[in-house]
């Protein structure tokens, strides 16, 4: 469905990938690693290197492990084999740095999970008031800047279950950079959302990308992959298929089961 | 912009209308009507004749009890008894303050708009029960003690059920808490007791903490009976509210969990913040039904000698000074025990509506 949307979502070429990234330092560095779920080999041998200011698409057939990964960059799931490596800092069973990288790591889900019984400002602010400890004042200044920055600061005082799916979206990405994140990760933020909704989330996260921030979005909108992305990595069981820039990866897939891929959501 | 100025359409019925619509919508609707109008104006007359019209209230002795229907003067003659048991009259004052306290804190919380009713709220759970561990046994700051075997009636009831409600709910959430958690040791001790202490039936508890504790415990090492009676039905009570609890728990959604983790909030916090509150919400019901059931369930202290309001009352009845009082007496206990759990069944709704922060996602 849509691609007409996110063709409306396309910014100017004047922000579209480019080689400024190439001196800064890595971010994010996934070496060999591995996970189980039990005896399923759900991730294998992953490799991913991320420099500062990256914006990254990953995307693959349902089931391909997207989730699972990104899910292991801020430790909602552990891996058992291998190194990540978040911002100098290396994920282990140890609780302090675990907690440590999700300061520095903002995460946008599928079915947003905002809290249902907090404000949307109470949302934003909850976080930079008990974790990074800011007074309240300031949280809320800083809460009302974001949701000025996706565009719902008149919502501040409803609850979540007042708005629409767009908006509830918004507030989660809100939500996310009152943390003031080095990392952002999203998955599938529009994939469940009604159609006319999608764009209004996409350009959000558009003027995100355009901001500087570190992205690492699994998505299908090839729209958005194609204006924002530095690279895109395609899974596929649990490996990692192919990465490619943009250009390269939607004109001349190497792979044969990217090929596929392609073909099957691009028909319609 | 037509729909701009369109309003719903009015629901009002006139009460013919509504009558028809309600009561006499179809021949069996009317014959029911009928049925229960008819019942509900032979029993209700009669009732109200018992309890107010033919009603004896004046006089002081058994024999002023002349009239046909109830006679209120045995329970207005034992009331102080009924109240507070055996509690010596000169010092009663001091549970008279601790009455006072209790509908201070808690009365406004029925009223909407009363300023400061949070705070009033706030320290009928931690302020009143404080000055009332001081004021009502004695035996500090110059205050004459008074034994807990002489504490009795309605006081002993509702010092044993707030002590019973208050305490249970955090030990129930620590142990709902604990059973839920990653950590095999708490989980097992969490287990465990809960269903020891849930399979037992409080006659069982009350018992042991009576007659069987004190024989297990070193010389010198026993204290009051009421103390042991309270710590059995906390703990009870604890594993059921534990149960209750760990049910909200499990309704909310796994998402979010991960979001109060993505954002870097501790266990504590994300259970403080995020998950208790949703949880306990969703189980207002649950934990209402708790509260009321082991408020009438203090009524068990009988058996090992407390004499709450049921207890005063049930010993008295069978005064040979007073004919056919029972009934009376025990309606004054039903009564009392009603005005209890209804205003905390009450005050349930209320909290429950304004909880409500519509449709969840
Ligand atoms: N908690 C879990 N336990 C067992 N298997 C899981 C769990 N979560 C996901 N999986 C499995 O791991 C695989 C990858 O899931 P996921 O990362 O959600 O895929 P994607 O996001 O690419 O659709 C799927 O086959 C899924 O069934
Ligand atoms: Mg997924």
């Amino acid at each position: 469905m849509g691609n007409s949307m996110t063709e409306q979502a396309q910014i100017p070429e004047t922000q579209s990938p480019s080689a400024s990234e190439e001196g800064k330092p890595d971010i994010i560095r996934v070496e060999h690693m591995h996970k189980w779920y039990g005896d399923f080999h759900v991730l294998q041998d992953l490799n991913l290197t991320v420099r500062q200011g990256e914006r990254i698409v990953i995307c693959g057939p349902s089931g391909s492990g997207k989730s699972t990964f990104i899910r292991c960059i801020n430790r909602l799931e552990e891996h058992q084999k291998g190194k990540i490596i978040v911002d100098d800092v290396e994920l282990t069973d140890d609780v302090r740095q675990i907690d440590t990288v999700r300061r520095e790591v903002g995460m946008v889900f599928q079915h947003f999970n905002l809290f249902p019984h907090l404000t949307v400002l109470e949302n934003c602010c909850l976080s930079p008031i008990w974790v990074r400890k800011i007074p309240r004042k300031e949280a809320e200044a800083t809460a009302m800047e974001y949701l000025e920055r996706v565009k719902i600061p008149d919502q501040a005082n409803k609850y979540p279950g007042q708005l629409s799916g767009g908006q509830q979206q918004r507030v989660a990405i809100a939500r996310a950079l009152c943390m003031k994140p080095k990392i952002m990760l999203f998955d599938e933020p529009t994939s469940a959302l009604d159609p006319e909704m999608i764009k209004e989330v996409l350009d959000v996260m558009i003027e995100l990308a355009g901001s500087g921030m570190t992205m690492i979005c699994v998505t299908h909108e090839m729209g958005f992959a194609k204006t924002v992305a530095d690279r895109v990595i395609f899974m596929d069981g649990g490996e990692i298929v192919e990465e490619a820039p943009p250009h390269e990866f939607f004109n001349n897939p190497r792979e044969p089961r990217t090929q596929k891929f392609l073909q099957q959501i691009l028909q319609h | 912009m037509a729909e701009s100025t369109m309003k719903p359409p009015r629901k009002t019925l006139g009460p013919i209308a509504w009558m028809r619509q309600h009561l006499f919508s179809t021949w069996y609707n009317s014959l029911l009507t009928l049925l229960v109008g008819y019942l509900i104006v032979t029993s209700v007359g009669p009732l109200l004749n018992w309890v107010f019209l033919d009603a004896n209230f004046k006089g002081s002795e058994p024999g002023d009890c002349t009239g046909a229907g109830a006679c209120w003067l045995f329970v207005s003659q034992r009331l102080n008894f009924f109240i507070y048991g055996f509690y010596p009259d000169e010092l009663q004052w001091r549970v008279d303050v601790m009455f006072l306290l209790l509908a201070v804190a808690f009365v406004p919380q029925f009223i909407e708009r009363f300023p400061g009713r949070k705070w009033l709220g706030l320290f009928g759970i931690t302020g009143l029960p404080i000055i009332g561990y001081f004021l009502v046994p004695g035996g500090l700051l110059g205050l004459e003690p008074v034994e807990t075997t002489k504490w009795g009636g309605l006081m002993l009831t509702l010092i044993l059920a707030y002590i019973g409600i208050l305490a249970s709910l955090p030990i129930g959430i620590l142990l709902a808490l604990g059973r839920r958690s990653d950590m095999p040791i708490i989980r097992g001790l969490c287990v465990v007791f809960i269903e020891v202490w849930r399979a037992v039936p409080l006659i069982t508890v009350l018992f042991m903490a009576s007659v069987m504790l004190p024989l297990f415990l070193p010389e010198g090492m026993n204290f009051e009976k009421l103390l042991r009676a309270l710590i059995g039905i906390t703990l009870w009570q604890s594993a059921y509210m534990a149960e209750v609890i760990r049910g909200g728990l499990q309704a909310i959604p796994r998402g979010q969990y991960e979001a109060a983790s993505a954002l870097g909030l501790g266990y504590w916090k994300k259970m403080g913040l995020i998950i208790l509150p949703q949880a306990l919400k969703l189980v207002i019901p649950g934990i209402v039904n708790t509260f009321i059931s082991l408020f009438k369930d203090t009524t068990l202290v009988l058996i090992i000698g407390l004499f709450d309001v049921l207890g005063t009352v049930q010993s008295t009845v069978t005064d040979p000074a007073w004919q056919n009082v029972a009934v009376e007496g025990y309606v004054f206990v039903a009564f009392c025990f009603w005005i209890f759990c209804f205003g905390i069944s009450r005050y349930s709704q209320n909290l429950e509506r304004k909880l409500d922060t519509g449709h969840k996602t």
